[in-house]
């Protein structure tokens, strides 16, 4: 089972044409690839920022697959992202070696301090391969280290909340 | 004159500031260059400057200290570490695998030639198959992955199998917390891996690889990227390895966060661009596997070791380590450790003396109270066990395992019972979904040590768990849901305080221990 399940229905946004062609056109290009469903969607995320519901039907129709295969795969993957990002992204890892240096602190005060935030999302990650250096976690994509409470909100003080 | 400097661009580094540091020695007129990281990395950012006597190295430089180190002011303080290369950490170590990570610029392939790079694939095209796979199977090198399967077995199974195509894929999603061996290697010298890939293909009769790399490592994606291309461009890679007419295709997939897709033949399906659901085995990869073609699957450390393997000979490689674990293992320091990093050295070496001796105890200056060793999936063991030597077979006796060679380390405020619901958690969250005792089981984990922990019918809940222990290990198709029990019942037997529980009730209940806890391969199936 998907672990994190579809996700909330993304926000109805019109068919848009524009990002339709667009995405059409990065399914086409790598079509020819082996095994094409991952790199396409990579590549979705990354000129869009996230999947749309209404790429899907494009996507399967590119690749001669079913939506169902293709929702299936979105859905599958903790990367796939269906709604937009938001200003900013912070991303902390949780896992043992991180807990061993007091990842859950860090964690517990992201928490509290973005609850309900608008324009920061706190994902969890776990195992961003820093775990000399932790509590490890990225801010807007940027690896860091070192993550306590304190310098997580030094390093963040220009944002708004 | 400027002077030479270097900086690392490991991600590790970059993450304490490695990048502005580079900047600012360029600024101040010195020439940087960016190498992989040491793997010290509790120096990092570890800025070297090259002097007569070698390359000396000034530990965690910050961007506003540059000036003052390029004047020698740092010369005579503790933050000198001297000649790198004579650091006793490091020059304890026995890098083979990692013998130029740190050393050379990442993606410099005149360098990686003059340091041995590239004598391994030269031998290799001057073999028959049958005979490049004979070196690979007398070195005794096994999956470093942590399955620990003879390489050699596994290739040859590809090169006798009949198929209009053969793939070699490389697992490089190192999702095991507190391992990072596989991305600081594609980081600071990514044509051995590409070195140890082209062989395989060679050896096998493979024509494509795929690098399958997580999507958590951005650095370690865009360094192989580049690695790639200059190989294809020097033609290492491409219609003609090496001139030799024989073709050889590379490319790299990036994972998408899922965490099973470490599990070999569900990497195999995302690959191919599926759910990163599990096959159940046999069929086994090596006959039926990326789009049912014969495939060679092995991790990067494995894959890393291959070059020197053919550029000494099987025999050498053999001559390194103890019992049936052959070479070196890079193993990994990580978590509330002092001295945290890399250390490759022969197999054999106690755990005493990596935590101890090259970790120097918890970086929180605690007691030691317990390691993880092999990832989330590996065993839970306290001080009293740091005498274990480093070998697949010792640790499978003791009910542990050696997995990728990563070392959690805790210190005395770890609340076992805690890390063990936090096994069955991960182990819900992570779980693909296709086999019910790792989809349910874990669920029902985390619920069950809930009860024993808050001493609802303590004892009946403990002969439950041990009991549902038992189920996923026999009854899972892979290794998730089959040895997310072996952190639990280490913690269990270890730490049964931290459960509630006294010493005595948790050993009568405790049983034996399960098939896979003492099987050679760790209850992986090859």
């Amino acid at each position: 089972m998907p672990q994190r399940g579809p996700g909330p229905a993304p926000t109805a946004a019109p068919a848009d044409a524009v990002r339709a062609a667009s995405v059409r056109g990065i399914a086409e290009e790598l079509a020819g690839l082996r095994g094409p469903l991952l790199p396409v969607l990579h590549a979705v995320l990354e000129r869009h920022g996230y999947v749309h519901d209404d790429d899907v039907p494009v996507i399967a129709d590119v690749l001669n697959l079913s939506r169902a295969d293709v929702l299936g795969v979105v859905s599958f993957y903790h990367d796939f992202r269906r709604t937009p990002p938001t200003a900013h992204r912070v991303t902390l890892c949780r896992a043992e070696a991180c807990q061993a240096r007091g990842g859950e602190a860090t964690y517990a005060a992201a928490t509290d301090r973005w609850a309900g935030s608008s324009d920061v999302e706190l994902g969890e990650v776990f195992c961003l391969g820093n775990c000399a250096l932790g509590p490890a976690g990225t801010l807007d994509g940027a690896l860091h280290a070192r993550l306590t409470p304190e310098r997580l909100e030094a390093l963040t003080a220009g944002w708004d909340r | 004159m400027s002077a030479v400097v270097w900086v690392p661009c490991d991600a590790a580094a970059v993450s304490v500031g490695a990048d502005a540091v580079a900047e600012a020695l360029t600024a101040a007129g010195a020439t940087v260059r960016r190498n992989g990281s040491r793997g010290m990395l509790w120096l990092e950012p570890l800025v070297e400057v090259e002097t007569e006597r070698g390359r000396v190295g000034y530990a965690n430089v910050a961007p506003a200290e540059v000036a003052g180190l390029l004047a020698g002011d740092l010369d005579d303080g503790e933050r000198c570490v001297g000649v790198v290369d004579d650091y006793p950490w490091l020059a304890r170590q026995h890098r083979v695998s990692f013998a130029r990570v740190g050393v050379i610029e990442p993606t410099d392939l005149a360098a990686y030639r003059e340091r041995g790079g590239l004598a391994g694939l030269e031998r290799a095209l001057t073999l028959s198959g049958e005979d490049v796979v004979r070196e690979v199977t007398d070195s005794g090198l096994r999956g470093r992955g942590g399955a620990g399967f003879p390489a050699g077995i596994k290739w040859e199974t590809v090169r006798t199998a009949e198929a209009d195509v053969k793939f070699v894929c490389c697992n490089a999603d190192e999702g095991d917390s507190g391992t990072f061996a596989d991305r600081m290697l594609i980081e600071g010298d990514p044509f051995t891996l590409i070195e140890g890939m082209t062989i395989a293909a060679v050896a096998t009769g493979a024509s494509e690889g795929f690098v399958y790399l997580r999507s958590e490592y951005p650095h370690a994606i865009r360094t192989l990227r580049r690695a790639i291309d200059i190989a294809y461009a020097h033609g290492v890679l491409g219609e003609s390895v090496l001139g030799s007419g024989r073709r050889f295709d590379l490319d790299v997939r990036v994972g998408a966060g899922a965490y099973i897709c470490g599990e070999e033949t569900s990497m195999l399906e995302s690959l191919q661009g599926r759910r990163g659901e599990v096959r159940a085995k046999p069929p086994i990869p090596a006959l039926h596997g990326l789009f049912g073609r014969p495939t060679v699957v092995n991790n990067v450390l494995t894959l890393s070791a291959v070059p020197m393997v053919l550029a000494d000979g099987g025999a050498a490689y053999a001559a390194l380590g103890t019992g049936r674990s052959r070479g070196t293992q890079v193993f990994q320091l990580a978590g509330n450790v002092a001295r945290g990093g890399v250390v490759e050295t022969d197999f054999g070496i106690t755990l005493g003396e990596l935590v101890e001796g090259f970790g120097g105890g918890t970086a929180s200056g605690r007691p030691v109270k317990a390691v993880q060793v092999g990832g989330p999936l590996g065993a839970y063991l306290p001080p009293a066990r740091f005498g274990l030597p480093m070998d697949y077979e010792a640790f499978a006796e003791a009910g542990a395992m050696v997995g990728h060679g990563g070392i959690v380390v805790f210190d005395d405020s770890m609340d076992a019972g805690a890390m063990a619901r936090f096994a069955m958690e991960f182990c819900a969250k992570e779980s693909c979904g296709k086999c019910t005792p790792c989809r349910i089981g874990s669920t029902r984990g985390v619920e069950v040590i809930d009860r024993i922990r808050g001493g609802v019918q303590r004892e009946a809940n403990l002969v439950l768990l041990e009991d549902l222990c038992a189920t996923m290990t026999k009854g899972s198709l892979c290794a998730m849901g089959g040895l997310t029990p072996m952190p639990v019942r280490s913690a269990l037997e270890h730490f049964p305080e931290d459960f509630g529980v006294d010493a005595g009730t948790a050993d009568a209940v405790a049983g034996e221990m399960p098939e896979s806890a003492t099987s050679t391969d760790g209850g992986a199936r090859p």
